[in-house]
């Protein structure tokens, strides 16, 4: 292999990766600083956390958690993380040796629920049981954990790794379908509220692309292989459709989502889905609802209640090599 | 040379030199979706590969919301 042109924006040093949004090039070193500088910037833009809170990170053991984790960590905020055992055959089981190997390498403290264990269910018979798609009955399940976990332990600040590409892909849907109940709630920090802890997301100036490639850089192990039951969903055709333009329009997703947030969400304020309804106690289990028991507490008595159903019979078709 | 590619994982041999973005678009992929690893090192779009070089083509795109 020989670099051939490519020097480093800052140090002119021979580059490793190339950044045609920022209309870039950097060198290991430089890229590095790169990230960091984006993610403190995100962090104090949007008021995100201080170095005074104590700061849960939600760890799936895929590049973006492991990323945000590491970057917390070096940056100096005190964050444990969370993992949630989803019973999603061996990919689940990977998972979570990533996540361990990481907080291990790093002396860092890794909580672990497992739904199986927690709940007697997996996100399979989830999806099986409920008819919900996996990814619908995955998503309740981890919110509910991941409040739950956060209260429970006193923390003041939920880290999710959700990077540009997501919450770009996320503004998409939404602005396709113009579902402005859930345009309104898109936003980088969702403030604490009763049965509700404080959410950020430190990765929103960075693309997927550079969060993997801080790992590899930074010689983090993480699990690079997809979701079985992830496959064909609507999230991932919608970033396929933006990375389209961004190839031949760089910077596209930074601004569709930079201009939303500056210009369209301050609009929408009010209009967010929880905005307007009173919200009582689940009568099960505490979390808040709006009926008497919540949606989470009637997916695990469903879900529960069913015969496991291994992941193979739930999959989706896949794509296809990519 | 031989080319890792993910999702599913698999090899293939591809003859002669290319540059990583000519490589990309030889494999339809997108450069925004893919980081290219050869050797174990990130290599930058301009970077030319080798017969006897070993090299990834990483996807990057993740399907959780």
């Amino acid at each position: 292999m020989v670099a051939v042109g490519s020097k480093c924006r800052t140090c002119r040093g021979p580059a490793i990766i190339d950044l045609p949004r920022h209309n870039a090039n950097f060198c290991a070193e430089h890229f590095l600083e790169l990230c960091r500088r984006q993610v403190t910037k995100a962090i104090d833009h949007f008021a995100m956390m201080t170095h005074d809170d104590k700061v849960l990170v939600a760890v799936s053991g895929g590049k973006d958690s492991l990323a945000v984790w590491d970057l917390l960590v070096e940056l100096g905020y005190h964050a444990d993380g969370l993992y949630v055992g989803l019973g999603i055959g061996d990919y689940s089981e990977t998972s979570a040796e990533y996540a361990r190997a990481f907080a291990a390498d790093r002396n860092l403290n890794l909580i672990e629920v497992k739904l199986r264990d927690e709940y007697g269910y997996d996100v399979p018979t989830a999806a099986k049981a409920t008819r919900r798609v996996p990814c619908s009955a995955c998503g309740m399940s981890k919110r509910h954990v991941f409040d739950k976990a956060a209260l429970d332990g006193g923390y003041t600040v939920l880290v999710t790794g959700h990077n540009l590409d997501d919450e770009a892909a996320v503004l998409f849907g939404n602005a396709l379908h113009w579902d402005v109940e859930y345009l309104a709630r898109q936003l980088p920090v969702l403030e604490a509220r009763p049965g509700f802890p404080k959410k950020v997301k430190p990765l929103v100036r960075l693309t997927e692309r550079e969060t993997a490639a801080w790992c590899i850089v930074r010689g983090i192990d993480y699990l690079v292989d997809e979701c079985p039951m992830a496959a064909g969903n609507k999230h991932l055709a919608y970033k396929a459709a933006l990375n389209t333009i961004e190839e031949t329009s760089p910077g596209t997703k930074a601004g569709f989502y930079f201009n939303f947030i500056e210009n369209m969400a301050p609009l929408l304020a009010g209009r967010a889905v929880a905005d307007g309804q009173a919200l009582g106690s689940c009568s099960n289990c505490g979390a808040p609802t709006t009926g008497s028991v919540c949606a989470f507490c009637r997916l695990v008595e469903t879900a529960s209640a069913h015969a496991p159903v291994p992941v193979e019979l739930v999959m989706k078709k896949g794509r296809g090599p990519r | 040379m031989k080319v890792l590619l993910r999702n599913p994982r698999r090899e293939i041999e591809v003859a002669g030199v290319h540059r990583v973005h000519a490589l990309l678009a030889k494999l339809d992929l997108n450069r925004e979706s893919h980081l290219v690893i050869c050797n174990g090192t990130l290599v930058p779009g301009d970077a030319e590969l080798f017969d006897d070089d070993l090299v990834e083509i990483r996807p990057v795109i993740s399907g959780g919301a």
